[in-house]
């Protein structure tokens, strides 16, 4: 069989979808930013979407998450995500509007933008990313950094009593009333990456009820910032992380 | 049609020239004096008249970037603040700058530095025109000195940052904010439709149609090359801008021997020195710049030739001041006279400090 008898599009089982850009991007090995970016990118182009999209980028890892999304986007200034969201959302209230944001970006420097924006219940998706650390800067320590986890600043690993607790933030959005859907999910295995898919899909369909946020936690990796191999930092993330965040939805709305 | 005409406050003319103007969004936060701006709108309830959003955030720097995403989408977008929450606004206004997006953002300015006083003041002249946030950006800095002006300035303020694709400022102050004064209205214009918005600004993040690339709105651009060339391009705008919308108004300069050089409320008070100055026999007349950035250097480096001495009047310690003395490059003796933390000076007091100072 020659090269060109198996490319046939019978034989196509995978693609890439044109949601995404041909663009190479820059995260490291491992790292669940590029999964995550291409379930959005799936769920967009299933639900045949992409004209009226619009896609807020936050800053930090997936800073240049614009140059991926074969989307309308806007990068936004650190934290400030979802004020943005906020105001797209509210002027073209037909379009879908998601935030993308790191654990820093929403739950430190964004943390009034993320709670406000929830609480109001604005009817957008929001996409968080949690690896408990900041990785663009070079691995400090983040708000959701576990009790006794190494990073750049906390090299003897986080001290409680110093440093305070890690913030379980989406915990405190499941609470609040302008929360709508709100759930925790990971990708680091096949199945897990297709429930993950299940559930984005399932905040971006809830746009069209407008009833509040969908916020979709990821519990994700930092290979670099953990100094752990890909398949090390997995294990590390199922033993370590989901035990303080613990995969599932945290609410779902009534009857479903 | 008839004329229509109202009496109100500086801080109610914005709401309404907002709302008739056609503005499609605004996000604000109260803080004193200017409070009253939010409060008509909501009050007015524009979206159901024009469809206007109207949302009161939970902080200046959520207002800012609410400001930043409505502009990002091509929308007439603005916010509106006093000095402190002017100040917590700066990275904002910098993102918009160097996005080159256009938004309308209004300082009611009160005295500082720090939390201050709630009284009018105009010492945020540094901050709004040399750039109170990072980078080499400029705001184009309208500033008004009646109640009809703060109505007008809204909506030229939004065909400037438009035309410039940049982030316009009206620089006021508390006196304009607060005091009541007639004002003739406009007829409500219908906003711009998303189709419009598509056609028009074929830059703007509105969803991305099949014939096209995605569009992308940021400031980032980690190649120093690429940035050094985006502010290049920024600056070259700047330029334009500086040559073609100075605006200023002369008043009583024809004859003058001195001169003042006043903005908004100073102006006014300025206007008044004049009229007891001329009962002494005192030649003076009055440049007073509409435009902050850019600055009307030219003009008064004309009458610079024609005048022996020029008073500076601010209701600060002395900003715009530097400015004048750039515009007539020291040739003659340029003084600044003013009264700060809320301290509003009187007509006599000036035409004193006049006198004093330069005669």
């Amino acid at each position: 069989m020659t090269r060109e008898d198996i490319i046939k599009p019978e034989n196509l089982v995978y693609r890439r979808t044109p949601v995404l850009t041909d663009n190479v991007m820059h995260y490291c090995p491992g790292c669940g930013h590029g999964v995550i970016h291409r379930i959005i990118a799936e769920v967009v182009e299933e639900m045949g979407i992409q004209e009226n999209t619009i896609a807020i980028a936050p800053v930090g890892c997936s800073v240049l998450a614009y140059n991926y999304f074969e989307i309308d986007c806007i990068e936004a200034a650190h934290g400030r995500a979802p004020a943005l969201a906020t105001a797209i959302k509210r002027l073209y209230p037909e379009h879908f509007v998601f935030s993308y944001q790191g654990d820093g970006d929403l739950a430190a420097i964004g943390t009034g933008e993320t709670i406000h924006t929830c609480n109001r219940g604005e009817n957008i998706t929001m996409i968080f990313v949690n690896n408990g650390i900041y990785g663009m800067t070079g691995g400090q320590m983040a708000p959701t950094t576990l009790s006794g986890m190494k990073t750049a600043t906390s090299p003897f690993g986080r001290d409680t009593e110093i440093m305070g607790n890690p913030l379980n933030i989406t915990e405190l959005i499941a609470k609040l009333p302008g929360a709508y859907y709100v759930t925790r999910q990971a990708v680091y295995t096949p199945a897990l990456a297709r429930k993950c898919k299940k559930a984005i899909r399932q905040a971006f369909e809830n746009q069209k009820l407008k009833k509040g946020v969908s916020f979709v936690e990821v519990v994700s990796n930092c290979n670099s910032g953990w100094k752990l191999a890909p398949v090390k930092a997995n294990e590390w993330l199922e033993e370590n992380m989901l035990k303080y965040y613990p995969l599932g939805d945290l609410k779902v709305p009534e009857g479903k | 049609m008839a004329k229509e005409l109202k009496l109100m406050k500086g801080n109610e003319a914005v709401a309404e020239g907002a709302i008739r103007s056609g503005v499609d969004g605004y996000f604000g936060y109260p803080i004193t004096p200017q409070s009253e701006i939010l409060e008509h709108l909501m009050a007015e309830r524009p979206y159901e008249k024009t469809g206007m959003v109207v949302l009161q955030a939970e902080s200046e720097t959520a207002s800012i970037n609410m400001v930043y995403g409505g502009a990002a989408c091509g929308k007439r977008v603005m916010t509106t603040s006093s000095s402190p929450g002017i100040s917590l606004m700066q990275e904002g206004i910098s993102y918009i700058a160097g996005a080159e997006l256009p938004a309308l953002v209004v300082n009611v300015v009160r005295g500082g530095p720090g939390l201050g006083t709630i009284q009018p003041s105009q010492a945020d002249y540094f901050q709004t025109t040399k750039g109170g946030g990072h980078g080499d950006y400029r705001l184009i800095t309208l500033a008004p000195a009646s109640v009809q002006e703060m109505y007008d300035f809204v909506e030229l303020g939004f065909e400037l940052a438009f035309r410039y694709r940049n982030p316009a400022m009206i620089l006021s102050d508390g006196v304009i904010g607060q005091v009541m004064e007639k004002v003739e209205v406009t007829d409500y214009k219908p906003r711009w439709t998303n189709e419009y918005i598509a056609k028009t600004f074929p830059w703007a993040a509105v969803g991305k149609p099949a014939h096209r690339n995605h569009n992308i709105i940021t400031s980032l651009e980690l190649d120093s090359l690429k940035q050094e060339q985006v502010n290049i391009r920024i600056q070259k705008k700047y330029k334009e801008c500086e040559a073609k919308e100075v605006r200023y108004e002369m008043i009583q300069c024809e004859d003058a021997e001195y001169l003042f050089v006043a903005y908004g409320s100073s102006a006014r008070i300025c206007q008044k020195s004049i009229e007891l100055a001329r009962k002494e026999g005192i030649k003076v007349g009055l440049l007073r710049p509409i435009t902050l950035w850019p600055f009307p250097s030219k003009i008064l480096k004309e009458l610079s030739k024609q005048v022996k001495g020029i008073l500076s009047v601010e209701m600060s310690a002395g900003q715009m001041i530097e400015d004048v003395k750039l515009a007539v490059e020291c040739k003659l003796p340029v003084e600044h006279f003013g009264r700060f933390g809320g301290i509003i000076p009187t007509p006599s007091e000036v035409l004193d400090a006049l006198k004093k100072q330069i005669l």
